[in-house]
């Protein structure tokens, strides 16, 4: 016999190995289920918490604006169209600013600067969003309504056309404002993920561009954003679910309004801060039931704000891994 | 002498550089301030009756957030406790077991779509789900909705150090005869434990200051309790009220808390990231 002849004991360890391994990869695949059933469980939840308004408006919940809880009357179109509103004008100031910074810590700084200005803006996304709220509660909005919007509404608020959106009285609050802490709350994480993006340009495509005679920006502008357009747009579409579903920092500083109106520097509400504001007063089935359904529409666009955004950037980790 | 194209695209390189370091200072310009101002109300509304003393009634003097505090503890172990462990189990089935699969792929898309979903969803979620149900807020359905933020955290982390453990390691354990699941809790769970421990600090960052999952679920409650079926209050929820009330005494209190909130979750995110760099350098 040259062979170890196997024995009992040998026998029933192997099995009872097989039988721990087979229950592991149970308990694993279990695990990675369960995140599968989890967001879809949130998103069948707020369907069913929400059905009664559904049933009773219907889909013209979307674009009603009556929102009237002695009435018993809820749409959504205010909400709605405040949030598109402030997540616009908060994208429109982030996104050129990231870019900038982008550029500044990957072409323009010196090395030394490089990592702990990155490290600096990568902390400071993490900072919670209730902060930046009460800072533009407190801080940003006196400043906004003695020093900033009479300046505004005077000198914008006559032109014809636009002249609607800068016209107001300067309180201080409403979706200007919110959109501009909304857009400080963004920078952080669009500017870190193009950053990042940026990085995984290879040099020698940089380096045979500025061998041939090309400027800082037009390595930028011509070679390192068409190599990264997909995962770049994928970063915007990132802030921008953000800057959707951000609760906190617009409660504070919306106003809570629900009104609809042009000017932006007006009161409004969104979608996140009506649910914050009104969840726990709301005394009937009906008006909770309103805002579980309002939270479902913000579920579903962020959903497709996301989805978008996260294949864009897959593209990116394709040719990462190539 | 330089050609008019020569002088134009050197405007405009020039041009380009300003108004990107101008960007950079814009960007840090507005994050000093919201620092600044946090520090400075927040250390001159600093005391010690912060740490030892309930939250005040309307309009009375004085007070802390101890109980603010204890709630907010209590709440985010409950979250790591339920969440990390399905997270690094998750996690593991990504790398280790998936490889490839339409299943996997589907969770990691999910995950990264969890990840990123607005926190105010997650509440409404656990309320339908919990609150409801059980007809009234408590701790443990504001420990659950912190789970549900933890959750993809910990998965993604997991997913990402385990995928950098070399597969030499792996195939070494193998050959031995090793089962995969002793690998699996012997091998790569010991090689990626830094970067694991990594994702929940990163995870408890993250849940310390959420507010909105919260307002559903633990609600608020101005005295001491350690009944987790009972609402219980807990330091973003009482920073929101207080803010908005219009009272002195409370704001200064929010801003202390503010204060206390932002220090920790930097100081978490720090720690992090040297765990991070450090182990970094060994494996190079």
């Amino acid at each position: 016999m040259n062979a170890i002849a196997p024995t009992a004991a040998d026998d029933s360890r192997d099995l009872a190995d097989i039988r721990t391994d087979n229950r592991f990869r149970w308990l694993v695949t279990g695990a990675g289920v369960f995140v599968l059933v989890s967001l879809a469980a949130a998103a069948l939840s707020m369907l069913w918490g929400g059905r009664a308004a559904f049933q009773k408006f219907g889909i013209a919940f979307l674009w009603t604006d009556e929102w009237d809880a002695v009435q018993q009357q809820f749409g959504a179109l205010v909400p709605i169209y405040g949030t598109l509103v402030t997540a616009f004008i908060a994208m429109l100031i982030a996104v050129p600013i990231s870019f900038g910074i982008a550029f500044f810590l990957t072409e323009i700084a010196p090395k030394w600067l490089r990592t702990p200005v990155g490290a600096a803006i990568e902390l400071l996304a993490g900072i919670p969003s209730i902060i930046y709220g009460m800072w533009g509660l407190f801080v940003l909005v006196p400043v906004l309504a003695e020093h900033v919007y009479p300046w505004v509404d005077a000198n914008f608020g006559q032109i014809p056309f636009v002249g609607v959106l800068f016209a107001g009285p300067p309180l201080g609050l409403g979706m200007g404002t919110a959109g501009l802490v909304l857009a400080i709350m963004v920078i952080p994480f669009v500017s870190s993920v193009m950053r990042e993006v940026f990085l995984t340009v290879p040099g020698r495509l940089k380096e045979s561009a500025y061998a041939l005679g090309a400027t800082r920006w037009e390595v930028v502008w011509d070679v390192v954003l068409p190599y990264t357009r997909s995962a770049v747009i994928g970063g915007i579409f990132l802030g921008l679910g953000r800057a959707l579903g951000e609760t906190m920092a617009v409660t504070f500083v919306l106003g809570n309004a629900h009104s609809l109106t042009m000017s932006l520097l007006e009161p409004g509400n969104s979608i996140a801060a009506t649910i914050a504001n009104e969840f726990t007063e709301a005394d009937s089935e009906m008006y909770r039931s309103s805002l579980i359904a309002l939270g479902f529409v913000l579920f579903i666009v962020t959903f497709i704000v996301l989805s978008i955004a996260r294949l864009m950037l897959r593209s990116l980790n394709k040719r990462e891994g190539n | 002498m330089a050609t008019p194209l020569y002088a134009i695209r050197a405007a405009k390189n020039i041009a380009a550089q300003v108004l990107a370091v101008l960007a950079a200072v814009f960007g840090i310009f507005w994050l000093v301030w919201i620092i600044w101002t946090t520090l400075r109300m927040g250390v001159s509304s600093l005391n010690l009756a912060l740490f030892t003393e309930m939250t005040p009634p309307p309009g009375a003097e004085g007070g802390g957030m101890l109980n603010a505090f204890f709630g907010s503890a209590l709440m985010s172990m409950l979250g790591i406790l339920l969440g990390a462990p399905i997270g690094v189990l998750a996690g593991t089935y990504l790398a280790e077991y998936s490889s490839k699969s339409w299943l996997g792929e589907t969770v990691r898309f999910v995950n990264d779509i969890l990840l990123s979903a607005p926190s105010i969803v997650l509440g409404l979620f656990v309320y339908t789900m919990v609150v409801a149900q059980m007809g009234h807020f408590s701790a443990l359905a504001g420990g659950i909705a912190l789970a549900f933020i933890v959750l993809p955290v910990v998965v993604r982390t997991t997913d990402e150090m385990l995928r950098l453990v070399p597969s030499q390691m792996r195939e070494a354990a193998l050959s031995l005869g090793v089962p995969q699941w002793k690998v699996t809790m012997q091998v790569l769970y010991r090689s990626a434990l830094p970067g694991i421990v990594t994702g929940i600090l990163l995870a408890l960052a993250r849940i310390s200051g959420e507010t909105a999952p919260l307002l559903f679920s633990a609600l608020n409650n101005q005295y001491w309790t350690t009944d987790v079926l009972s609402p219980m209050a807990n330091v973003p929820v009482v920073i929101f009220q207080y803010a908005m009330s219009p009272f002195e005494n409370w704001h200064s209190l929010a801003w202390a808390g503010a204060f206390v909130l932002t220090l920790f979750v930097l100081l978490t995110s720090l720690v992090a990231r040297a765990i991070v760099s450090r182990n970094k350098m060994t494996h190079d």
